[in-house]
């Protein structure tokens, strides 16, 4: 394994009972990279993302983070999920800063809550703030860590157009500017286009075409034609 | 000008729910008055006041009250505890759940004044007997909510929970017993109205002292007055805890009712 491979993944299945949802995945992310997984609903996307994660055991193969096995909590990596996942009964700031109660951590969560351009918001309760302001305070809240990776399961998938632009906008900028490794699921061929170094479609359990996104280009024809190419293989029989 | 219209409706929409009240007291006094009704039956509010003044002076009436709210408050506790902690065991634990619940709900369906008899020949008529009968009467009610306030939580929350590495301590404070509060104090209102019931059967029944005692015992001389105060002290003594339970409700759940920051 290079040095700079971060995750790697070896004939990875993962079955429920009689179902197989994921098979013969083999993967590597290298560190720093942006990678966006693509594919119809029910296709396993979110499933490798929970693999990943750590929040399921894959049924057979092996993960690997930094050459470690991923037994268990994936504990340097960092969940947001589509819906906010906020805890209603706790203001933005605690639910930043809800593990500890050390300053340090609510001295970063306002750091973090600036980085999200919710400085004002932080003694609001979730239910006082619009979907994309929810989404902002759950990115806010996955950086709490310091994670070495970002994972993102639609984040922006109940976002309106132009809700899910700006939010595109900020995710790429702070996955910048923290350095992140960062993994992107999405039904958007557009958004994986746009955002990611490379696009990994997902089809019928398994990662089928791999081309490169055009992350920090601005070329936005090659950008659709990338988007064009991975839609036509997912909808390819 | 428009402000102060809206304060002036305000105003008349919190004395709203006293309205029923002092007509119903009104139009009582007016019957009894005008000799509608038998006196000698049901006596006229001024004279179920007149009999408070005289019986609080006399100090058997605030004697009566502190032994009613010492048996209810005692009851609530114990039984409140016991429930909680059952609910939150069997809430959070399979293996408790399977032990106890089971045995619980089948418990539960006795009506727990059917166990007056029972309670009377163990515990006698003192106050634990009193107490005794109240905690298992509000024990259920707060089990039953705690326990499905524990299992309604949003499994996606505490999916999150694990995710953010939460202990297990975390995962309850933090997570679980929040997200279960708003059914647990459902529970605890319901269980203020079992608490009143349940005494007021058991000093009925079984006391020689208290609200219901001092009640049966006018029953016995006829003593209209002291059995209607003694109602009214009920329905009081139940608002005020129902007002209680809200505050609570009001304190704990904030967060429920601020909405429209953006």
């Amino acid at each position: 394994m290079a040095t700079d491979d971060l995750i790697q993944l070896t004939d990875v299945t993962k079955s429920y009972q009689q179902h197989t949802v994921l098979h013969d995945v083999n993967l590597t992310i290298k560190t720093g990279e942006f990678v966006a997984f693509v594919g119809e609903s029910g296709g396993g996307k979110s499933t490798l993302l929970r693999l990943i994660a750590g929040l399921e055991p894959a049924t057979t193969g092996q993960l690997t983070m930094d050459g470690r096995p991923i037994n268990g909590l994936n504990t340097v990596a960092r969940v947001m999920f589509q819906d906010d996942r906020l805890l209603p009964w706790m203001t933005v700031l605690e639910n930043l800063s809800f593990k500890s109660r050390d300053m340090n951590e609510k001295v970063r969560a306002q750091e973090l809550l600036d980085l999200v351009q919710l400085h004002d918001f932080a003694n609001y309760y979730p239910n006082q703030l619009s979907g994309g302001q929810k989404q902002r305070v759950a990115l806010a809240r996955a950086l709490m860590a310091s994670p070495k990776l970002l994972l993102l399961d639609e984040p922006l998938g109940a976002l309106d157009a132009l809700t899910r632009s700006r939010m595109q906008e900020l995710i790429a900028d702070i996955v910048d500017q923290e350095n992140l490794t960062t993994i992107l699921i999405t039904h958007d061929v557009r958004e994986a286009a746009k955002m990611a170094d490379r696009i990994v479609a997902i089809k019928h359990g398994t990662t089928g075409l791999t081309v490169p996104g055009h992350r920090h280009q601005t070329d936005e024809m090659a950008m659709i034609a990338v988007a064009n190419e991975v839609q036509e293989f997912i909808l390819s029989d | 000008m428009k402000k102060s219209n809206k304060q002036d409706k305000r105003q008349a929409e919190n004395l709203l729910p006293w309205l029923i009240p002092i007509v119903l007291i009104i139009v009582w006094q007016v019957a009894v008055d005008a000799k509608w009704i038998d006196a000698t039956y049901v006596p006229s509010p001024l004279a179920v006041l007149e009999q408070g003044v005289t019986l609080w002076q006399a100090g058997t009436l605030q004697q009566n009250m502190g032994i009613s709210l010492y048996r209810a408050t005692m009851g609530l506790l114990i039984g409140g505890a016991v429930g909680f902690v059952l609910g939150v065991a069997n809430g959070l634990s399979r293996v408790s759940h399977a032990l106890f619940n089971s045995t619980i709900q089948m418990v539960r369906n006795i009506p727990h004044l059917a166990l007056i008899p029972l309670i009377i020949i163990w515990f006698g008529i003192g106050e634990p007997a009193k107490v005794t009968l109240v905690a298992i009467g509000v024990m259920f009610p707060i089990y039953i909510n705690t326990l499905h306030g524990i299992q309604s939580i949003d499994p996606k929350l505490i999916e999150m929970g694990q995710s953010y590495r939460l202990t297990k301590w975390q995962m309850f404070t933090k997570v679980i017993f929040p997200g279960a509060m708003p059914t647990i104090l459902m529970g605890l209102r319901y269980a203020l109205g079992v608490m009143w019931t349940t005494l007021i059967v058991s000093e009925t029944i079984s006391a020689s002292s208290g609200i219901g005692y001092m009640e049966t015992n006018a029953q016995q001389f006829l003593d209209m007055p002291t059995i209607f105060l003694a109602i009214i002290i009920y329905a009081i003594l139940g608002k005020v805890s129902d007002w209680i339970a809200a505050l609570l409700e009001s304190i704990l759940l904030d967060w429920q009712a601020s909405k429209g920051g953006r």
